[in-house]
């Protein structure tokens, strides 16, 4: 199924190499002459490769991770060695939001308009704590982790998190991504397949909302 | 204003107390004394029977008078040439219901810090109100910067302010039920925000980011456009809608809340060690300065007297944050008018000095280093010269932006006469910091009202007189070359000694100590779990933050934690003038004008 002849790519997981195809898998005699300039492989697992290596992100920042989020995008961390350089701030032209900072209430319908703008397949990075869960801000105004209203791929801890710490979280988003686990593909493909999409809903209601703190 | 003064004659922390007459902190007055105070007295001169109570502790004169009273007492004190109290600091409230010896009747007051630039002098008017119905006038005509300071007091406790032409919830969304810094609040109720409104009456509620709305008014057609609050010029979330009239705006309306973390009730709930992870994350690009801000508020009540190792570590660190937050600053203004290569320039010292906050503290942002008393642990043993070699490369990166920029014939006609705000109402909306001193005021508080012995350093205080983007940026540049100057002379007498004070009641002990001595155990064991003795009372620092004057105002009533702790933030007074800024301006102007505020949204919005 997968061929390679490419030297260079060997041991990578998913491409096979066929330097040594065995006895069995004999080159049909037409296919010879390419035997040293081709790759075969399966277009899903190709297309996410380019996806995970050519991420654009919309930086959402409102508070202090903002800041660490320039510092990787800066030259001494230099994010676009992982191939995210293109930092947009149009949703309609990105693909990977990075929540970075605290997200109160007042700003949680503008969120999800912005995320409900970004075409498929989408991606998101909960950076920090406030965004993946309201950090130590137990408040009155603050909502307790984006994942009241958008749905999160990675969530990076810290506050804020350390360059390295965001840099490990975009290299396990690509992974994700690669492997077709983020809930994005994982909607795609089942829509595909024509199969319902029961995927856990993330929304909050006001009535989450009383019983919770209620329960508190 | 808690207690009357002779009542309190006793009690620690009153004038009796030998720590309240201290050399650093200023003296505490008796009533008669008080009395014999020129403000008073010219004040008994114009309005009699204005003052009903006073108070001076260590420096701060308080001034208790009656709601009906205050539209023309705080005439009185801002025109007569005695007094002169031009600059309205700050207005907050507090809600005195849950104090331990009783609110006294009045559960509310309004609280008006004023500033006298003329004589130096500073003067907090408290202002009863009535429990059920808590109504004062508003200060709005006379002040500027009462438009917004009273709109947060309102939206915080309810207060209503008769007279104020936009009296409506500033911080909280606007769907919030309740107020939420009223002792009755539960710290973590919250309510839903199921959409989002414009702040145009008329205008349809939700117009999406990015996009224009024409409205037709009779016959005239008339463009609405929406900025933020996700934004790439905004840097921070605030959200402005603006009418145009052609490419000129010709009215807009600022909503800011969108990242209102609720600081103010945090503090409230957490104990007073507790709160400086919280301060950090005020204005997070010079994450230091709060933290001494917040500390020294807690050491003028305590009358603590720093080490001088601490207080030289304090400048520096403080000079250092200083310089890394106008880089940012200039380096994100600069990139707003399309110069990104400054921005790379900037953050390569940037990093360095990170990594030199990192080695101190263990933090790169939000360093959480300070405490009360002095520093979390001591510095490395090559901060000095690790310092000293920060501060020779430097000059190299602020020179290539220097030489990129200031010449450059595109930047200044961009940035010469772009957001000009006169001298007059630069001070009527009480800005301070690099902002005012563009206008021509020599206002600053290391030279003004000098602490941690800034009197003793040779430095200048760059000042501009046109007030507009350009000369902004001029002051910061200076002042990154004046911070490096005042660090260099304090890293030539960088003192030996303890990074914070020998008190086990506030600061814990060495470690060494507390496994080998009883007393430092039960001292340790005291300060973790119940925290710092901090005496009633109530008190307003001050520090030069680089933003402008960063106040902590502060009420305790003798436990663990504050029981009211308001942050004067100065990003929000200077924020508070951008409508004004903005009318007959350009469109094109606006992303200069507004990187050139260096306006954070964790400070503006706390």
């Amino acid at each position: 199924m997968v061929r390679l002849k490419n030297e260079a790519a060997a041991g990578t997981p998913g491409i096979e190499n066929a330097a040594d195809p065995g006895p069995k898998s004999e080159l049909p005699r037409e296919a010879q002459p390419f035997r040293h300039n081709f790759i075969t492989t399966k277009l899903e697992y190709y297309i996410n490769w380019g996806r995970k290596n050519a991420l654009w992100p919309m930086p959402f920042g409102t508070a202090c991770c903002a800041i660490e989020f320039m510092s990787v995008v800066s030259s001494h961390y230099d994010l676009s060695r992982f191939g995210a350089e293109v930092v947009r701030f149009s949703p309609r032209q990105s693909d990977l939001l990075v929540v970075a900072g605290t997200v109160v209430d007042k700003m949680g319908p503008i969120l999800k308009t912005i995320y409900d703008q970004m075409p498929e397949p989408k991606w998101v990075i909960a950076m920090g704590v406030c965004a993946s869960s309201g950090g130590f801000y137990r408040a009155y105004h603050v909502m307790q982790g984006i994942d009241e209203i958008v749905p999160v791929d990675v969530y990076v801890p810290g506050c804020p998190p350390t360059p390295e710490g965001l840099m490990h979280g975009i290299l396990r988003l690509q992974d994700a991504i690669q492997k077709g686990e983020t809930r994005s593909q994982r909607e795609t493909s089942l829509l595909d397949r024509g199969k319902p999409v029961d995927l856990p809903q993330s929304v909050i209601t006001r009535e989450d909302l009383a019983r919770r703190q209620g329960a508190s | 204003m808690t207690q009357a003064p002779a009542a309190s004659a006793e009690a620690p922390g009153s004038a009796r107390d030998p720590r309240w007459n201290s050399r650093f902190w200023g003296h505490t007055k008796g009533a008669e004394a008080i009395r014999e105070l020129p403000v008073v007295r010219a004040l008994e001169q114009a309005v009699p029977g204005a003052v009903l109570g006073a108070e001076d502790r260590c420096g701060d004169l308080s001034l208790r008078v009656r709601a009906s009273d205050l539209t023309r007492v705080a005439t009185a004190l801002r025109d007569d040439p005695a007094l002169r109290y031009e600059m309205l600091m700050d207005v907050c409230g507090v809600d005195r219901s849950a104090l331990p010896e009783g609110d006294g009747g009045d559960r509310f007051h309004a609280l008006y810090h004023l500033y006298s630039l003329r004589h130096g002098k500073r003067l907090r008017l408290h202002v009863p109100l009535d429990a059920a119905r808590p109504e004062v006038d508003s200060l709005t005509p006379l002040f500027a910067s009462a438009n917004w300071a009273e709109r947060e007091a309102f939206d915080m406790y309810g207060f209503q302010f008769r007279g104020h032409p936009d009296l409506r919830r500033i911080l909280c969304h606007e769907e919030f039920v309740g107020h939420p810094l009223r002792k009755d609040y539960p710290p973590d109720a919250r309510h839903m925000l199921s959409r989002t409104y414009s702040s145009f009456p008329g205008l349809p509620p939700d117009v999406p980011e990015g996009e224009r709305v024409r409205v037709m008014q009779g016959d005239v057609e008339q463009v609405y456009i929406n900025l933020g609050p996700s934004h790439p010029a905004t840097h921070g979330t605030f959200r402005i809608q603006a009418r145009l009239d052609g490419e000129v705006i010709a009215d807009s309306r600022t909503e800011i809340g969108y990242l209102h973390r609720c600081f103010e009730k945090m503090c409230e709930a957490h104990g007073f060690t507790q709160i400086f992870p919280f301060t950090d994350r005020l204005n997070y690009l010079s994450a230091f300065n709060n933290n001494v801000g917040y500390a020294m508020a807690v050491e003028k009540l305590l009358g603590l007297e720093l080490p001088e190792r601490a207080i030289a570590i304090r400048v520096i660190l403080m000079e250092f944050s200083r310089i890394i937050d106008h880089l940012v600053t200039i380096g994100t203004n600069l990139v707003d008018m399309g110069a990104l290569t400054n921005f790379w320039y900037a953050y390569v010292p940037r990093e360095e000095i990170y990594s030199l906050i990192e080695a101190c503290c263990g933090a790169r942002l939000t360093v959480s280093y300070g405490r009360i008393g002095g520093v979390s642990q001591d510095v490395p043993e090559d901060f000095v010269a690790r310092s000293r070699g920060v501060l020779d490369r430097l000059p190299e990166f602020v020179d290539y932006i220097d030489a990129l920029i200031t010449k450059n014939v595109i930047f200044q006609k961009r940035t010469r006469g772009v957001g000009l705000l006169p001298r007059d109402r630069a001070l009527s909306y009480a800005w301070t910091g690099p902002g005012l001193r563009a206008t021509g005021v020599q206002f600053d508080l290391r030279r003004a009202h000098p602490y941690y012995g800034y009197e003793t350093y040779d430095f200048e205080i760059p000042v501009r007189t046109n007030g507009d983007v350009f000369d902004r940026y001029i002051v910061r540049m200076e002042e990154i070359r004046e911070s490096m100057k005042i660090i260099r002379q304090a890293l030539d007498r960088f003192p030996g000694g303890p990074h914070i004070v020998d008190d086990w009641t506030v600061a814990l002990p060495p470690k060494n100590e507390v496994y080998t001595n009883i007393e430092a155990l039960m001292a340790h064991f005291k300060l973790v779990m119940h925290g710092p003795k901090v005496p009633a009372g109530e008190v307003y620092s001050y520090t030069e933050s680089p933003v402008g004057e960063l106040g902590f105002y502060m009420v305790t009533d003798g436990g663990p934690k504050p029981y009211r702790l308001h942050c004067r933030a100065p990003g929000f007074y200077i924020f508070s003038a951008v409508d004004e800024m903005l009318k007959e301006s350009m469109i094109s102007d606006f992303a200069a004008n507004l990187g050139s505020l260096a306006i954070v949204a964790g400070e503006l919005d706390r």
